[in-house]
């Protein structure tokens, strides 16, 4: 199967195409996947170079002319490193762009810590206003493209990752869609975790939702969820762990409830190696993800406690 | 000396202290705001060609303050060219008043951007030149002003190396040089958007001739800057 990323080109270049208020500004990451489209539109495919203090700032720029900025490179590079000029150069300035991201929490292991990103949606939601995609599948990274770049002058970032689930599922752009009902939890799955999910929750009397767009949080979809399934709710994020607990908590603010995050770890783990030994290692492996889900759920109000 | 009727207010040059004095208060950076004053007012004087009612046309230049501490000078001159009110003025930087001690370009009439923090200016008016470009828009022409001592942050070195390979000749930069950078080297300032392929003029930043002169020279397919030399902040 083609990756997310292998998507992104192709999409972006037909939406240059179509829409001449669309610029993609890249520094030299993914810049061959626009060779076609920089023949075609030279003043509005632009490579900065390793510059990504200024790969933030044109985009900026650019927005500020009108145009819709999409701007692109790994998480870690295009968050993390000019993360003020995310926060001053967009928000401040009240301009819109999208962010398009790649390699995602560890999508490429042996590249080490240097090239992993897992708090990049942690550090967005420091942030007013942003809206955030994270797709499960290339199919719906290629919807969500599309909603991204036609969201007016939104803030808009899209999380893309190698991690796939098989199938595509149809998203909206805005709601948590219910992928299985039980009666006693919710388990939300945010995009590539889907499949692992519902490999762990199989035999369980447990609602399943699934998000792919996790900012903003669809509270609504929660609430209406644990009406029927109870409000022992189980987070299953593919970024930091607990990244959207509070969402959650917010959501459910005046029922009782529980919240467990379940995501990737804080803690550095010097290890190279493949992505499936990082998720084994993070507990996002199926066999691990049934056993805390289980014992969280199995729990229930007060055992673990007692 | 001149003169120019805004609003029906007619304010020149000789204006700007009386302005400038009107914004009293706890002010927190008295000698920055001084040495942009030559500056700003030969800009918006002579040479940029946006006036109030133009504050939405595509076509109008554009000034980007980057260097927003010390803003006393800026606002002064918006307000002598009635981008703002002159009555806005005496309550710089208090709770209900759009002027702040940095600029917001969401409160300020006429300021393109917001700034305060550091280096942010000239790479978004690399990403202005480059968003006017590719619409079409040859005629507007971007400037940024920053100090010598925000050339410290590196972010202006990656808008700089760009700007001048890319040929953004739309791309202007007045640097106010009031030797305040802590490491500099003399010369040093232009001869770093020299060697990125810019054309580079250094000026006396209080002769309104020469800063007029410098700013208007061609300088096709290339970039330009001005250093404008002002007295040293710690003289």
């Amino acid at each position: 199967m083609d990756t997310m990323r292998d998507r992104f080109a192709p999409v972006v270049s037909r939406l240059l195409d179509e829409d001449p208020r669309v610029a993609v500004v890249l520094a030299e990451i993914g810049k061959d996947g626009f060779a076609e489209a920089r023949r075609r539109h030279p003043d509005r495919v632009i490579n900065v170079g390793i510059r990504e203090q200024l790969l933030v700032g044109a985009g900026a720029g650019l927005a500020l002319t009108g145009m819709r900025p999409v701007v692109h490179t790994f998480a870690s590079f295009l968050v993390e490193r000019p993360f003020e000029q995310v926060k001053l150069d967009l928000g401040h300035q009240d301009v819109g762009a999208v962010l398009v991201s790649a390699a995602a929490s560890f999508d490429w292991p042996a590249g080490g810590y240097t090239h992993m990103a897992p708090g990049d949606v942690a550090l967005l939601d420091t942030l007013d206003g942003w809206t955030v995609h994270v797709p499960g599948h290339p199919d719906e990274a290629e919807t969500l493209l599309r909603h991204a770049v036609a969201a007016g002058d939104d803030k808009v970032y899209v999380r893309l990752s190698v991690q796939s689930n098989a199938q595509a599922r149809p998203v909206d752009g805005e709601r948590f869609t219910t992928v299985r009902e039980g009666r006693s939890g919710v388990v939300v799955a945010v995009g590539p975790m889907l499949d692992a999910v519902l490999d762990t929750t199989e035999g369980l009397d447990v609602t399943v939702l699934y998000a792919t767009t996790v900012r903003p949080f669809d509270a609504a979809a929660l609430r209406r969820a644990t009406r029927t399934a109870g409000a022992d709710v189980v987070l299953v994020e593919p970024y930091l762990a607990g990244t959207s607990t509070a969402a959650a908590n917010d959501a459910l603010s005046d029922v009782p409830h529980r919240v467990m995050g379940l995501g990737v770890g804080r803690a550095e783990l010097r290890r190279y190696g493949t992505v499936a030994e990082h998720t084994a290692a993070h507990g996002l492996d199926a066999r691990s993800l049934r056993e805390r889900i289980s014992a969280f759920l199995g729990g229930g109000p007060g055992s673990e406690r007692a | 000396m001149t003169i120019t009727e805004e609003l029906g207010r007619t304010h020149g040059y000789a204006d700007l202290p009386r302005l400038m004095g009107l914004m009293t208060g706890d002010e927190k950076h008295g000698p920055a705001a001084t040495s942009t004053l030559d500056v700003l007012w030969v800009l918006y004087d002579r040479v940029l060609r946006v006036r109030p009612e133009q504050r939405e046309d595509p076509e109008r230049d554009r000034f980007l303050l980057s260097k927003g501490h010390g803003p006393m000078a800026y606002y002064a001159v918006l307000a002598a060219k009635g981008f703002l009110p002159v009555d806005w003025l005496p309550q710089f930087g208090a709770y209900d008043s759009p002027l702040g001690h940095h600029p917001d370009r969401t409160l300020v009439p006429g300021a393109e951007i917001g700034s305060g923090s550091l280096g942010h200016g000239l790479p978004i008016a690399v990403g202005t030149a480059l968003g006017l470009r590719a619409q079409g828009l040859d005629r507007p022409r971007v400037w940024a002003l920053i100090g010598d001592a925000e050339l410290d942050e590196g972010s202006n070195h990656e808008a700089i190396a760009f700007a001048g390979p890319a040929g953004l000749e739309q791309l202007h930069t007045v640097v106010v040089d009031n030797a305040s950078a802590s490491h500099a080297r003399p010369g040093g300032i232009a001869a770093r958007f020299e060697a990125a392929g810019w054309s580079a003029l250094t000026v006396d930043g209080r002769d309104h001739e020469a800063l007029y002169t410098a700013f208007t020279a061609p300088h096709p397919g290339r970039p330009h800057v001005v250093v404008a030399r002002v007295e040293p902040k710690n003289a």
